[in-house]
């Protein structure tokens, strides 16, 4: 792979994070993350999905007139999904069940319908394939570290395994119920992206406006 | 040139943005599109249709206490006789095949269920008809019911069984197969430990009133189950349905008739 191609694939997890730094697809990631079984679930299907639709849109640039090309990428993304959910019902009953409507909210994540708009319309196939994926990875990625903070301090347990025994089951751990519910996520994701702000500056807004000083006179 | 590759060099040398391909793109785009979809739909739906039967038994046999980790579910499940019940009569009836009757269908057609005044479970209508299982034992003679019930919580309908000894009054198990409450508090329905208190509690007292109650200081104690820290509201909706399904407009005619041998 050439070195862009794979810029394209690994810049999306730090640099260009897509909800870090264009804070894109927190809707999902607030529903999702409590436990991580279903995060990797929904991680897995919008990897797909944006990959396959940034293909798909690339291939079909050049034919899509400009009037529709927003309702064209719908119908592309929304077939998809509707794919994706019905081979999860297929062969992931279990998640299925508390994935529930999520994975039919991926239509509506901004990240998906995004990179279609900014990337896929304007690049070839097999870019906009990669600059899916890796912008799936990116979203991934933060899908799973909210997850592991919220299923960890939230219920003792990661991928369901028990780690911290809680007092419910007569162990020692007194769970933190807040993290369960969907709020925590704004916070973990909210300390993230503070945290990855400190470590590299560039990703920090210029201020739009500037307090002034009143000056006596 | 012929003249059909006459019309095709004209469609192709029209604008993209005109009007034609528009239209065209459009159309086609829909067509391949709900092509894809309806054959991933119509492929898949034996396979899906199968987990659901599959989850189903599963926690039919989880509410009687047969299932483990590694059970052939389909093999296990044969040990248990579907029947539909009448609510209103009581009796059990052959209007339907319980292999194929859906209850959950029956409760929305308004010719097999009846719209409810007092609703305490928040359900709606109440279906008229209801697939009940017997768990016989290896003699043939009865020794568990399992009753579907089903209410409203505080995000979601709560879909269950509950296990029943033979007499009817006696409780073996609770368990829900489909809710969405807040996991961490009313998902806590799940919990075994939660669980395990159900058994052995009587639904009844002596004089056949309905006492079973699930609740946070402890009235009688063989009709008592604790409710759930920080879930007041999944306790409540399970306290109803449990309620409800157990009472008048419930199955308390069919347990009844049941136990005098007249269903």
């Amino acid at each position: 792979m050439s070195q862009t191609r794979k810029q394209l694939l690994t810049d999306p997890l730090v640099d260009n994070n897509p909800i870090t730094l264009q804070v894109l697809g927190i809707c999902s990631a607030l529903a999702v993350t409590s436990s991580l079984n279903v995060a990797f679930v929904m991680s897995l299907a919008v990897i797909a999905v944006c990959g396959f639709s940034s293909l798909f849109i690339s291939f079909l640039r050049h034919y899509i007139p400009n009037s529709i090309r927003i309702i064209v990428q719908m119908v592309i993304i929304a077939s998809l999904v509707i794919l994706v959910d019905q081979i999860i019902k297929a062969y992931a009953y279990e998640i299925s069940k508390t994935l529930s409507v999520f994975v039919g909210l991926i239509i509506t994540n901004c990240i998906v319908m995004g990179r279609a708009e900014a990337f896929a319309m304007k690049n070839k196939p097999f870019e906009s394939f990669v600059d899916g994926v890796g912008n799936g990875l990116g979203y991934s990625l933060l899908l799973m570290s909210v997850g592991v903070i919220r299923e960890l301090f939230g219920s003792g347990s990661l991928f369901g395994v028990m780690i911290f025994e809680p007092v419910s089951n007569g162990g020692w751990y007194v769970p933190n119920g807040l993290l369960l519910l969907p709020p925590s996520a704004f916070f973990i994701i909210g300390f993230i992206i503070w945290g990855v702000r400190t470590w590299k500056k560039s990703q920090v807004e210029a201020r739009e406006y500037k307090i002034q000083t009143l000056e006596e006179h | 040139m012929s003249k059909p590759n006459n019309i095709l060099t004209k469609f192709k040398n029209m604008p993209v943005d005109g009007m034609t391909k528009t239209l065209f793109v459009a159309i086609t785009l829909c067509l391949v599109c709900s092509m894809v979809v309806s054959f991933a739909a119509v492929n898949l739906k034996e396979v899906q249709e199968v987990n659901k039967a599959v989850d189903k038994q599963k926690n039919i046999l989880q509410v009687a206490g047969l299932y483990y980790e590694g059970i052939d579910v389909e093999k296990s499940f044969s040990s248990f006789d579907p029947v539909v019940v009448d609510l209103n009569q009581g009796k059990f009836t052959n209007r339907f095949d319980p292999l194929t009757f859906d209850d959950r269908k029956a409760a929305q057609d308004p010719l097999l269920s009846i719209p409810l005044k007092e609703d305490p479970a928040s359900i709606g209508r109440r279906t008229n008809f209801a697939t009940v299982y017997l768990l016989k034992k290896e003699d043939g003679s009865l020794d568990k019911i399992i009753l579907p019930i089903h209410g409203y919580g505080l995000w979601s309908t709560l879909y269950g069984f509950i296990a029943l000894e033979k007499n009817g009054n006696d409780i073996f198990g609770l368990q829900f197969y489909q809710h969405a409450e807040t996991p961490g508090l009313g998902a806590e329905v799940d919990n075994p430990k939660w669980k395990a208190q159900w058994k052995g509690k009587k639904l009844n007292n002596d004089s056949g009133e309905l006492m079973i109650t699930v609740a946070k200081t402890q009235k009688y104690k063989d009709h008592h189950i604790d409710a759930l820290a920080g879930a007041t509201l999944t306790s409540n909706g399970v306290d109803n349905l449990v309620k409800f399904w157990m009472g008048e407009y419930g199955f308390k005619k069919f347990l009844t008739n049941l136990k005098n041998g007249a269903a």
